[in-house]
């Protein structure tokens, strides 16, 4: 289990990693806390033969908050997000997601960018992006663009990060205070991917539902935005008529595979029940 | 012969300063096993599940075998070896795992009380909860995990100067 040969690089700016990568074309990949690419490399199905590590540029790092914005640099990590009162006070759904992921070990190495422009279905971080409609700074040759959350992910692995671009921030807008939110992952086991997961961020105003935002984790090969679950709750009281229609909404638009975490089925019917523990505990926590 | 060049690394493990060239693809665990001949960090599974390779890296517990050694250039190790006392006696969570019978084969300890220094410095007055889900990326097929809980609930309660309560099982 050793990983192919290739060439090490440790820019110190993102204009200097960027043209690296512009050089190098498909053949460099950026490495940041490794946790996804590593394995893959010792498994020798990546082997980039330039590998350009992010770990020295300290522009990627950190976690600030502007107007009603927060951004993270791509290389904070997951221990980091755990560890942030900024975070915990404006954005508690991320610590609650972050500790689901890996385990302690991985999430000291772990990053936000690395798990959200990987492209893997199975990462937490991407459906809850949706859910929080983050956007996603790319920065290639000729600058930096922003590509919602929503809009990234093409396919398992395929995304609209171009070869020479590096994700270098997450943007994300923050809901307000008092809405109520859930991350619930079903999973064999610590360390494993979801079987199915469901990131709910909602708003109540006299009971009924002001603001509804659904997404689902690994019941596709891309993260899902289950845009019209949201709209049925909108305006609802999360009477159970409703959650149960909206719930159906959600589970239409699954397609997961059936593996070693279970049949279609079963992981359709999931995804479902995870929507509809989110929504009970996001309705909760917004009620105080 | 390879033409990748190889690499210049400094770090310090276990408090000593160490310098070498490596091929940039050599892992954290092989550069500590096979280069210093630091052989207390083991390979278990060698995809990152089983924590059997878990050292210290910048006061950050990390699987060293999904970590490139170029990655650990100017970090401050730690490792088994470098656990006991400056005086060579044992440290608390060594005396722990003996005194409450916290290791059977023996192969995941290493990592396991690796994993504990850190989370002790982190929280040095986990409960039984946080310490199960502290070690939860370190795999014992041994103990059941009580004793190692308990372990580290007497290593917790040494340094904190508090009774040790619990018995080994």
């Amino acid at each position: 289990m050793i990983p192919g040969e290739f060439t090490y690089h440790r820019p110190s700016s993102v204009a200097e990693a960027v043209a690296i990568l512009a050089s190098h074309g498909d053949e460099a990949r950026p490495l940041s806390g490794g946790h996804s690419l590593i394995p893959m490399m010792k498994l020798r199905m990546a082997a980039p033969e330039h590998l350009v590590d992010l770990g020295g540029i300290a522009d990627l790092k950190g976690i600030a908050e502007d107007g009603d914005t927060i951004t993270v640099g791509a290389m904070t990590t997951q221990h980091e997000l755990i560890g942030s009162d900024l975070l915990g006070a404006r954005l508690p759904i991320i610590r609650e997601t972050s500790l689901l992921i890996a385990d302690p070990q991985i999430r000291y190495l772990g990053t936000l960018g690395g798990n959200v422009a990987n492209g893997d279905p199975g990462n937490d971080m991407p459906a809850l992006m949706q859910c929080l409609n983050a956007a996603y700074v790319l920065t290639g040759p000729d600058g930096a663009r922003e590509v919602a959350a929503r809009e990234f992910y093409e396919a398992a692995y395929f995304t609209a990060l171009a070869p020479d671009e590096i994700l270098t921030a997450v943007k994300i807008p923050v809901p307000p205070t008092g809405h109520g939110y859930a991350y619930e992952k079903l999973k064999r086991k610590v360390g494993d991917y979801a079987t199915a997961a469901a990131a709910v961020v909602l708003t109540l105003s006299g009971g009924s539902v002001s603001t509804c935002s659904v997404a689902l984790t690994n019941v596709a090969d891309t993260p899902l935005y289950a845009e019209e679950a949201g709209s049925i709750l909108t305006g609802s009281t999360l009477d159970a008529d409703t959650v149960k229609r909206a719930v159906a909404a959600a589970e239409a638009i699954t397609d997961p595979a059936s593996d070693g975490r279970g049949p279609a089925e079963y992981r359709i019917k999931m995804a479902g029940i995870m929507l509809e523990r989110a929504l009970a505990r996001a309705a909760d926590r917004a009620r105080g | 012969m390879s033409d990748i060049e190889q690499i210049p690394v400094s770090l310090t493990v276990n408090g000593k300063k160490v310098q070498r060239f490596v091929e940039p693809r050599t892992l954290l665990i092989h550069f500590l096993r096979e280069e210093l001949d630091l052989t207390g960090p083991h390979i278990g599974c060698e995809t990152s599940h089983c924590g059997a390779c878990t050292v210290d890296m910048n006061g950050m517990s990390v699987k060293s075998c999904t970590v490139f050694a170029v990655q650990a250039n100017g970090a401050e190790l730690t490792t088994i070896e470098g656990m006991a006392n400056p005086d060579g006696t044992l440290s608390a969570l060594q005396e722990g795992f003996r005194q409450m019978h916290g290791l059977q084969c023996g192969f995941c300890t290493p990592g396991m009380i690796t994993r504990a220094h850190t989370l002790l410095k982190e929280n040095p007055n986990p409960t039984e909860d946080e310490i199960r889900m502290g070690i939860s990326g370190n795999l014992c097929r041994c103990t059941g995990y009580q004793n190692i809980v308990k372990a580290i609930q007497y290593a917790a309660a040494k340094l904190n100067g508090t009774d040790i309560q619990e018995a080994a099982e």
